[in-house]
Order: structure tokens, then C-alpha cells, then sequence
């Protein structure tokens, strides 16, 4: 009887309470959290969670329910992931991917699936130019951009003859024709690792070998740290030219020493002084006990863009009519100035920054100065909505 | 030439390192009969607790003993625990039981580590490079992991050749029904075999720890080319594993090494370098093809 009366009751909390939810707009953020790159999930997740907090629990007065899920950097996973949210949970919004190939993979079928992306990260340029859609845009930067960045820089610097090292997939090759795009120098060398490898004694000695007077390499997360390591243990003391993807603060701080000195690029820097950062970066550090990486950045951006679209419409999310908000860009990012290009990917400054020693001791990113303004990608011509 | 000799070195380093992790994975599956994926994970432990203890103490010396007890002392548990239940069943069974330990063991280790890599420092004695030849330097501790690693192949081909329980393993995987009908304590003789194979584990995640850098998820990476060591080698021979890992650590970083060197004599820069890298990561498992194709049971099979 009593068994019978709570089930009732049960039923009938359910049925009070699942409209309720239902009005929350669901999220799904599709990320990496596991692996040698899991932090950089990690990061987006609590950047945008503390967007959503600074938000009063909504993002631009929707109340969000944001559905976090792990893709082990594995396509497949990923695909999986976003079917069931699609389908099962009735997601229309999506964002969190890291990886290109994650993205590659499942952006399509989001998009075919009448949802919108919003890219929080990976940007590959098979999605910037003629595949481009009208319900995908991007946040952070089109792949090819940060390292037309280091490019951009070591031209700047003066290096004459480049070693490129690169894993071997999109976002792999995407760097290396990005850096070449803007560095005017000699190219001696590249090389395409194993993605996700953990060992690089044997380009390191191909490096060696070589006539180089720099290497620029993208090994983000784990890879980049391995990298950096087996570098300095070699004995090889020719500077480094990199994006931030492969000198994030992470990095940089778990490294230490011998990254002294590095040259670094990207589109946001914690020194960058403008009033959302400054709000940004220590909100962040008194949340989460740790300085905010360009990863948390860019998520950050995504969370404030994402609610002033939600916020031109009243808090409600429909399609179209979030597609015209957001693309008005009427938002003040944690970056500079900030608006999309026709594929709706970013056109922003990038700025060059270096491994300095902090005078607590610790190794973190300085910001020098800007080195591209209002830069976008070579894909947007190719791009017809 | 120099740079010849510095990639077989780099060669015979990753072999060695997968010898460590083969050895034990072929004992545990020729003897007990068992596909243990878990493997990796025990490698994961031997170096997330010796990074834990270095980074406690201060001392990179005294976290080697705790990590290979570590890895040791899980070894034991899992097999007494869990895997000897599964001596009876068949490899479906196993298969599944040992993935989920890998789901158990990367989520304990996220949980208690959290997901950034943790990286500690050789100590100062092992650090920086010393010159092999004129004009040819390297790191100092890529060449200790190859010394201590040949030590305990040494030493692990005389626990296996010379000793009464190096005997036992012997008879055990050739034929296995007859040693339990001489009246031997088998289950004993397992959960060593066991321990022994996760402390090989745990040495060979000590060794890379500083190298690579630890991560939850670290021994899924280096457990496929182990799986294909095991394969070459031929399941259940030590020696097998030995030659196999010595051979797939060679050939992979030769043809991570020199393959779009030797490409760009046909084809353009660009493609070389991207056709190259494919066919470096491919190259090893075109070779087990080839080991499979001329000898089914692997270089040296164990059961004859």
C-alpha cells in the first residue's frame, strides 16, 4: 500500500517535474576529457560552467542543462554521443569538441540532424570553406589561423630555415600549411607523427640531423609536454617557434625551464586588459584553484556568445532566429574585437607571447605584442551559404 | 651514420620497453591461458604510485620500489580476485572482464590524479646527454632504460632457464594439464606468474614515466604494439617476446625514421612526408601480417 501510494506520488513529481526540465535548454557538449588531452575538456567544461554561473544559472535568461560527455578522442564514440543526443534527448545546440577529427566526424551529422554548432575549439578547413553551413559557426579560430600565427611570428623574429614537426591527421595538416602560409623563410624539414604519440626520439634526432635554425611543432596536451622534454633531454637548444596549441599554460607550467624563452602565439592572453578577461581569469582561478588556459578562453567566448544570441531572442532558442542573433556578434569577449567572417568563422588579432619565469617562480605566458590584426582564413571565399 | 646509430639506439629503447610489458603478458596468456587486457593498466599503476611516492619523499630512488610493489600488490589482488575466476572461461568472457578493469583502473586514477599529466624529472645523476660518439649525444636516461631493461631480460632468462620455479613456468606453458597432474600447487604457481608479469609491468611504467609523462590511459597506448610482440614472438615464449619486441622496436622507429626519406626519392616533398608517416605506423602490423603469413605460430612458438 505505502509501496503503492509513493509510487503515485513518484509518478506524479515526475510528471510535474519533467515539463519543468524540459524547458531548460539542453546543451550537448561533446569533449575530450580523457587521455593525454583530457584536461583541455576539463577546461572547457569548467569555463563554461562558470560562464553559466556568472550567468544566474542561465545563459542569456535560458536556464541551461548542459549534458557533458566524454569522447576519448575517438570518432566513433563521439558519432555515438551525438546520435543519442539528437535523438534521444531532443538536443538542438551542441559545442565542446576539441579534436578535428572528433569534429570532422560529427558536425555533419549534428547538422544534417537540424541542430546548430557552435565550435569551442577544433575548426577543421574541410568545414571552413565549401562545406561551410549556415548553422555551424566558430568561436575560436580556424585550424590553419594559429599557425599562420607562429608563422606570422617567426617571420618576425627573423628565423630563416624551419623544421615542422605535426601529427599525422587533419588538424596536423592543416598546421603545417598554415605555418608555411605565413612564414617566409625556408622550410628543410616536416614530419607527421602518430597521433597521440608519446615518443619523439626519432624526430627529435631527424631534427637534429637537419640544417634548422627553429622547429615548429603542434603537439598539444600530453604530447606537447612529452615533446618538450625529450627535446631539452637530447641536448637540442634550437629555439622554438609554436602556436598555443602547443605551449599552453599547461604546458609551459609543467615544463618549466626548458621552454624558457619560447615564442608563443594565439588569439587571447590572460594579460589581455579589457574588463571580461580581467572578470574571466580571476573568477576563474578562485572557482577552480588554477590559472585558465587558452582552452578555458575560448570556451568562456563560446558560453558569452552563445548568450547573447540566447538573450537578443528572449531566452528561448529557435533555430533561425539564434542563427541571425548570433551572427551579429554583439558580444564582449575575454579577446579584442571580434567579428565572423562569411563562413562564419572568426576574424580577431593574434598576439605573440613568451615563456618568461613569474616572480613566484612558476613558468608562465607573457604577452609581447600584437602581430595580426583582423586576421581571417583563406576558406571564407570558397564559402556559399 | 651518426644519426643511423641514434635511431637503432631509439630502436632498441622502445624494445626494451615493450619487452618488459610482453614478457609478462605472454607468461600470463601461455601459461594461465588468460588475454589479459588489464595489462597496461598494471604498467599505469607502477607509474602513477611512483610518481606519487617521488613527488612525497622528494626522492626519485625510493618511488621505484613503491611503484613496483604497487604493481606488484595489484597484480596479486586482480589475479586472486577476479582472474582466477576466469581461468575456466572462454576468451570472450576474459576479454570482457579485463576491458572493464581498464574502464575501473583509468577512472581511479582520473579520480585520485585528476586529468593532467603528472611529469617528474629524472634525478640529476640520470638527466642531460652524454656523447656516444664524436658529434653524437644522447640523453643519458634512454640509455640506462636500455641497460636496465637487458639486466632484466638477463635476469629473467635465469629465473626462467636455471630455477625449479622457472621450471615450473617452463612446464606450465607447454603443458599445462601436466604439471597439474604431477600434483604441483597451480594456483600458487599462477598468482606468481601473475605478480611477476605486473611487476615487469610496473618497472616497464616506472622507466617511462619521466619519459612520456603519466596519464590515466597511458598503457592503452603501448599495449596494442605489446599485443603485437606477443603475436610475432609467438604466445608463451619469452624468448619470443624478447626477439618480437627487439624487432618491433627497431622497425618502427626506422620506419618512423627514414621511410619519407627513402619516399622522396619517388614522389614530392610534401606527399613523401605525409605517405611516410602513414606507411611508419602502419609498418608493424604489416610485419605481424608477414610473421603470421610465413609462420602462423609466431617466430618462436612455445608449444612447439
Amino acid at each position: 500500500m505505502i509501496i503503492r501510494k509513493m509510487s503515485i506520488a513518484l509518478a506524479l513529481t515526475g510528471a510535474i517535474a519533467a515539463p519543468a526540465l524540459a524547458q531548460d535548454l539542453k546543451i550537448g557538449f561533446v569533449t575530450t576529457l580523457s587521455g593525454p588531452a583530457g584536461y583541455f575538456g576539463q577546461d572547457a567544461r569548467d569555463a563554461f560552467n562558470l560562464a553559466i554561473e556568472h550567468g544566474g544559472g542561465t545563459l542569456g535568461g535560458a536556464k541551461i542543462n548542459l549534458l557533458v560527455e566524454d569522447d576519448a578522442v575517438k570518432p566513433g564514440q563521439g558519432k555515438q554521443i551525438a546520435d543519442r543526443f539528437l535523438k534521444g534527448e531532443g538536443v538542438k545546440l551542441f559545442t565542446g569538441i576539441i579534436f578535428s577529427n572528433v569534429a570532422a566526424a560529427i558536425v555533419p551529422d549534428i547538422l544534417e540532424g537540424g541542430g546548430t554548432y557552435v565550435s569551442l575549439n577544433a575548426a577543421p578547413s574541410e568545414l571552413a570553406g565549401k562545406e561551410c553551413n549556415k548553422n555551424y559557426f566558430v568561436m575560436s579560430w580556424q585550424n590553419d589561423s594559429l599557425h599562420e600565427s607562429a608563422g606570422a611570428n617567426a617571420t618576425r623574429l627573423g628565423f630563416k630555415k624551419a623544421y615542422l614537426v605535426a601529427p599525422n591527421y587533419q588538424a596536423g595538416k592543416d598546421a603545417i600549411a598554415g605555418f608555411k602560409r605565413f612564414f617566409k623563410g625556408e622550410i628543410v624539414g616536416e614530419v607527421y607523427t602518430v597521433l597521440n604519440a608519446t615518443d619523439y626520439a626519432a624526430e627529435i634526432a631527424r631534427v637534429r640531423a637537419s640544417d634548422a635554425d627553429m622547429v615548429f611543432h603542434f603537439l598539444p596536451g600530453g604530447a606537447g609536454i612529452a615533446f618538450a622534454r625529450q627535446y631539452a633531454a637530447a641536448g637540442l637548444k634550437l629555439p622554438q617557434v609554436v602556436s598555443g596549441a602547443s605551449a599552453d599554460s599547461v604546458i609551459v607550467k609543467a615544463v618549466g625551464e626548458p621552454l624558457l624563452g619560447t615564442a608563443v602565439s594565439a588569439q587571447w592572453s590572460s594579460d589581455l586588459d579589457n574588463p571580461v578577461n580581467k572578470k574571466f581569469v580571476e573568477d576563474f582561478q578562485k572557482k577552480y584553484g588554477r590559472m585558465p588556459s587558452q582552452w578555458a578562453a575560448q570556451s568562456y567566448d563560446t558560453a558569452l556568445g552563445i548568450a547573447s544570441a540566447l538573450k537578443a531572442n528572449g531566452g528561448k532558442f529557435e533555430t533561425n532566429a539564434f542563427r541571425a542573433a548570433l551572427a551579429k556578434a554583439d558580444f564582449q569577449l575575454t579577446r579584442g574585437p571580434f567579428k565572423f567572417g562569411p563562413n562564419q568563422h572568426p576574424v580577431q588579432d593574434w598576439y605573440a607571447m613568451k615563456v618568461v619565469k613569474s616572480d613566484a617562480g612558476d613558468f608562465v605566458l607573457k604577452l609581447d605584442q600584437k602581430i595580426l590584426s583582423n586576421h581571417t582564413d583563406v576558406y571564407g571565399k570558397d564559402c556559399k551559404m | 651514420m651518426s644519426l643511423l646509430i641514434e635511431q637503432i639506439l631509439n630502436g632498441v629503447q622502445l624494445g626494451v620497453a615493450l619487452f618488459l610489458l610482453a614478457a609478462g603478458l605472454t607468461l600470463i596468456f601461455g601459461i594461465m591461458g588468460v588475454i589479459n587486457l588489464a595489462h597496461g593498466s598494471l604498467y599505469m599503476i607502477g607509474a602513477f604510485a611512483m610518481a606519487w611516492a617521488s613527488a612525497r619523499t622528494g626522492s626519485f630512488w625510493l618511488g621505484v620500489p613503491f611503484g613496483l610493489a604497487a604493481a606488484a600488490l595489484t597484480g596479486v589482488l586482480m589475479e586472486v580476485l577476479i582472474v582466477r575466476r576466469l581461468y575456466a572461461r572462454d576468451h570472450l568472457d576474459q576479454v570482457l572482464v579485463t576491458y572493464g578493469l581498464i574502464l575501473f583502473f583509468n577512472q581511479m586514477a582520473t579520480i585520485i590524479f585528476g586529468r593532467q599529466p603528472l611529469f617528474l624529472a629524472p634525478p640529476a645523476e640520470l638527466s642531460g646527454f652524454v656523447t656516444v660518439l664524436p658529434g653524437m649525444q644522447y640523453p643519458v636516461y634512454r640509455l640506462v632504460i636500455i641497460l636496465a631493461g637487458l639486466f632484466v631480460a638477463i635476469g629473467l632468462y635465469l629465473l626462467i632457464a636455471r630455477t625449479r620455479i622457472g621450471m615450473l613456468v617452463r612446464a606450465g606453458a607447454t603443458h599445462r594439464e601436466m604439471v597439474r597432474a604431477l600434483g604441483v600447487d597451480i594456483k600458487l604457481l599462477y598468482t606468481f606468474v601473475f605478480a611477476l608479469g605486473a611487476l615487469l609491468a610496473g618497472f616497464a611504467g616506472i622507466m617511462a614515466g619521466p619519459l612520456y609523462g603519466v596519464t590515466a590511459g597511458m598503457g592503452e597506448q603501448i599495449l596494442i604494439l605489446t599485443f603485437v610482440v606477443v603475436v610475432i614472438g609467438g604466445v608463451g615464449s619469452i624468448r619470443g617476446a624478447f626477439y618480437g619486441a627487439l624487432l618491433v622496436g627497431i622497425v618502427d622507429t626506422m620506419l618512423r625514421a627514414f621511410m619519407p626519406g627513402l619516399l622522396r626519392h619517388f614522389m614530392a616533398g610534401q606527399e613523401a612526408d605525409a605517405m611516410g608517416g602513414g606507411i611508419g605506423s602502419m609498418g608493424v602490423y604489416l610485419l605481424m601480417a608477414l610473421v603470421l603469413a610465413i609462420k602462423p605460430k609466431g617466430l618462436f612458438p612455445a608449444h612447439g
